[in-house]
């Protein structure tokens, strides 16, 4: 089982944690993700991994509040276990000298390119930094972002903080204002990385983005997680989460998110309803874990 | 005769009179909507009265049809003299899975195929005394496990809980060495957990064998994705493993590579019966995962092996309207077992043979509507001795369908082949090992089960995982390594 370290809110329902899971610290390069399972009755998702610590043998997520199983764990806190965590999965970012780097995070979006856009630094990039969110509160990683960024631009929807817009308008400002840019990286809901294909299309500026598709295993097994670019039917968990920009449908990727929107929004309403009852099988698991070393379902000797 | 109190020895023509006994079977009517294990399994008259119809041969055939040699004969003379647990005991020093083998085999290819009774009348019907053995071992509670041997100090890792995995697994800790099973997913069990059915095999019943193992010393290590978490050459060089053995199965999905797979509503088999298996996305919203809500839909699946077989039936039982197989030869030809496909008709299942899908149909929205299909008619025989389908010109025609679920087979995953430089690969990207000592070009790497062969059968791959058992331990004792695959 794989213990909570730390865990502190960032923004209303945006929180981060802290994770033991040695192995996966000892490996994760930036670009990948790992599949949680909260408890015994829980459903597996995916989420990046926003920073790890060999040494201490922790990973960092930041996960947004938007359905049960990620509203569930935002109620979790240091102390608590998580049944199941395997990782680290996917593709890393492939990262390279390209010259000027333009790192886009919209929403929860910007948790999940911080570290790449650190590696991108690292590695001896101009790094430009655009986050954007729906309003002030909701800018998450402002100081760590600007920290490894030459420049960073922020956007709220409703204007709010810094710049009203979206962070495409930033992006066409960039681009018209006649600098060269070389690459540019897109991490944010499907409408927004769309957008931002849109806009680099025309100047055949190379963009990547990171696609959220409905996962379960994370090893390919499945077929579930399936996108279709240019070069055909993809699975995105082990041929990406990355994937070039101008090459993907997006509108399949939107639509077949929505697969489950009815059995999604059911299991919410019957969680917010009666939280207890999932906190509970949480613990649940905690306890078996002290009570039966030998049966534990974890990876670690911890 | 009167099977209440049989008087043995029987004459080979009072034996042959009897009939085979029937497998009692939950109704089908009521099965198609429940999770319920179908058959229920023999009685202990039943089982006695099959075992009589055992005509003893100097020569068993059926030990000759079963791919790791189970001693038939001799278990079944045990069950005539009422002994079941040494009549389990004798199987499982062929065979450690009996419960689940006695399920899923396809025995009228194997033993029963063989069976010389078979000629004139029906063969005996070993699978379910198979079952009936073991069934009746784990409710006495007295599994006869030998003691481990002493510990050797030796480390073995094992990647991957499937049947090739577990046997592996359990006659290793025998021989006394240290043996750790890796897992990618979060159970242990590999196909028979999250690909077969609970109404064909039980999960209670998997898990039991895994406790046993547990209780015989094996650790087991869920969520570790070899070649991603941790890679071969850093269990053997930093962990300190003498020994791993691949037995990752035959996993990655196969689509059929035509217009609309990529709508909402279809899936792959693996797909759909992870979600529903593994995920008991069945028992949804008390569990959490989701799976398209089928009540009341058309679903239809593409395919015609045991895959197709559990998709199909799980389909029924999640409440469709109508339950189409739809499959390219004719039914002669179908892979699955006889059993399935019996049981699947029972069920009201509507086969669509000769047929194959050209495209899905949807929405707006992405949502799959339709299906459209053309005829198909069988021509030579192809590579594989069967006769190959093509299409009738003019014949498409189009079924409207909520769910397809695709079940074509499947390949090799290559997560660990990619990430161990040195391990040689099959022109498909199996894994060559030498089908003798299961040694691979890598030294101290043995592979095993469908990884090897291809997708193949669960007795295969624990028959594959006992032999490199034996092998490793060989190789653990003598430190010799040769006859590798060049
Ligand atoms: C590679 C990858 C990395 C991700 N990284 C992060 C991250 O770092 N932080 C973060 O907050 N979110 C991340 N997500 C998104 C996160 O997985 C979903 O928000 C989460 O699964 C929603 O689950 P839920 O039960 O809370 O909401 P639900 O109500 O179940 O779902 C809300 C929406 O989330 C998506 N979703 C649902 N189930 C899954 C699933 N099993 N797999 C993928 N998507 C699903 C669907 O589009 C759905 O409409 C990532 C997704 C992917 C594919
Ligand atoms: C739906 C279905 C029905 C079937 N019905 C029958 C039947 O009735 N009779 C019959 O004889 N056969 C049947 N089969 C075939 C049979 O199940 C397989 O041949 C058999 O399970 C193969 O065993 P295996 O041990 O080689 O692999 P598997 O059972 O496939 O197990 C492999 C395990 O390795 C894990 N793994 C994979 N990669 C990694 C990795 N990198 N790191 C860690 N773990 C990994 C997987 O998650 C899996 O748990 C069926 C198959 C399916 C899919
Ligand atoms: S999540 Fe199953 S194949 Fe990608």
């Amino acid at each position: 089982m794989f213990p909570i370290v730390e865990a502190e809110f960032l923004a209303p329902d945006v929180k981060r944690f802290v994770i033991g899971a040695p192995r996966v610290a000892k490996k994760r390069k930036a670009g990948q993700f790992v599949i949680v399972r909260l408890h015994a009755y829980g459903e597996r998702i995916p989420l990046t991994i926003a920073d790890s610590d060999p040494e201490k043998g922790t990973v960092t997520l930041i996960v947004q509040g938007i359905g049960k199983t990620t509203k569930l764990l935002n109620m979790l806190g240091a102390g608590d276990v998580i049944l199941d965590l395997v990782g680290p999965l996917g593709k890393p970012s492939d990262i390279e000298l390209y010259g000027t780097v333009v790192v886009i995070g919209g929403g929860v979006g910007a948790a999940i390119a911080y570290p790449t856009a650190r590696a991108m630094k690292d590695a001896g990039n101009h790094v430009i930094s655009i986050v954007g969110a729906r309003n002030k509160e909701l800018v998450i990683l402002e100081q760590e972002i600007g920290a490894i960024s030459d420049e960073l631009l922020i956007t709220t929807d409703d204007g709010s903080y810094c710049r009203k817009g979206f962070v495409t308008d930033q992006l066409k400002a960039l681009i018209e204002s006649g600098r060269q840019i070389d690459f540019v990286l897109a991490i944010g809901p499907p409408r927004m990385m769309q957008a931002v294909a849109e806009t680099t299309r025309p100047h055949a500026i190379k963009t990547v983005v990171s696609l959220n598709s409905v996962m379960v295993d994370g090893t390919g097994m499945c077929g579930g997680c399936r996108v279709l670019t240019t070069q055909g039917t993809q699975f995105a968990c082990v041929d990406g989460p990355e994937f070039d920009a101008h090459q993907v449908d997006f509108e399949l990727l939107i639509q077949r998110n929505r697969t489950y929107l009815k059995q999604e929004s059911e299991a919410l309403q019957r969680f917010l309803e009666q939280p207890k009852r999932d906190v509970d099988l949480v613990s649940e698991s905690c306890r078996l874990e002290q009570e039966h070393p030998e049966v534990r379902c974890e990876a670690y000797p911890s | 005769m009167n099977a209440n109190s049989p008087k043995p020895p029987l004459s080979n023509k009072e034996r042959v009179k009897i009939p085979r006994q029937h497998m009692p079977e939950q109704d089908a009517d009521r099965r198609r909507r429940n999770f319920e294990e179908v058959n229920q399994g023999l009685t202990v008259l039943g089982a006695t009265t099959e075992a009589l119809r055992c005509l003893q041969c100097t020569t068993p055939k059926c030990v000759s049809g079963c791919p790791v040699g189970i001693k038939v004969k001799d278990f079944v003379a045990l069950i005539v003299a009422g002994d079941y647990l040494k009549a389990a005991a004798k199987i499982r020093e062929d065979n450690i899975l009996p419960a689940i083998t006695g399920r899923v085999c396809p025995q009228e290819t194997q033993c029963e195929g063989c069976c010389i009774l078979g000629n004139k009348f029906e063969p005996v019907g070993i699978g379910y005394l198979e079952r009936f053995v073991a069934d009746y071992e784990s409710a006495s509670g007295q599994i006869g496990l030998p003691e481990n041997a002493p510990s050797t100090g030796k480390k073995v890792a094992i990647v991957g809980s499937g049947p090739a995995g577990l046997s592996a697994a359990g006659d290793l800790v025998q021989k006394g060495h240290q043996v750790t099973v890796f897992e990618a997913l979060h159970e242990i069990g590999g196909v028979l957990l999250y690909g077969i059915p609970e109404f064909r095999l039980p999960k209670e019943i998997v898990r039991r064998e895994v406790d046993v193992m547990r209780a015989m010393g094996v650790d087991f290590q869920t969520n570790v994705v070899i070649g991603k978490t941790v890679t071969i050459d850093e269990l053997m060089n930093e962990e300190g493993y003498d020994v791993v053995f691949v037995a990752t199965g035959a996993g990655l999905p196969k689509f059929l590579a035509i217009p609309g797979e990529n709508l909402n509503g279809v899936y792959s088999a693996n797909e759909f019966l992870t979600r529903v298996n593994l995920m008991r996305a069945k028992d949804f919203p008390e569990y959490d995962e989701p799976v398209y809500d089928c009540r009341g839909k058309d679903v239809a699946v593409v395919g015609g092996g045991n895959t197709a077989m559990d998709a199909v039936r799980t389909a029924s039982r999640l409440g469709a309207k109508t339950s189409y197989l739809i499959y390219r030869r004719s039914e002669a030809e179908m892979p699955a077992r006889t059993e399935e496909a019996k049981h699947a008709k029972e069920e009201g299942i509507t086969f669509l043979c000769l047929t194959n899908p050209v495209a899905f149909l949807g929405n707006k929205e992405s949502f799959l509507e339709s299906v459209r299909c053309i005829k198909m008619e069988l021509g030579e025989p192809d590579a594989s001795g069967r006769r190959s389908p093509k299409p009738v010109p003019g014949s498409e025609f189009e079924l409207p369908i909520q769910v397809a679920i695709i079940a074509l087979g499947t390949e090799a995953n290559p997560l660990v082949q990619s990430t161990t430089p040195d391990l040689k690969t099959t022109r498909k990207g199996y894994i060559a090992a030498d089908p003798e000592t299961l040694k691979t070009s890598k030294r101290g790497v043995f592979a095993g089960g469908d990884i090897v062969t291809g997708a193949a059968t669960v007795i295969l791959a624990m028959g594959a995982g006992r032999k490199a058992a034996a092998s490793i331990d060989q190789y653990l004792q003598s430190g010799e390594w040769d006859g590798a695959p060049n």
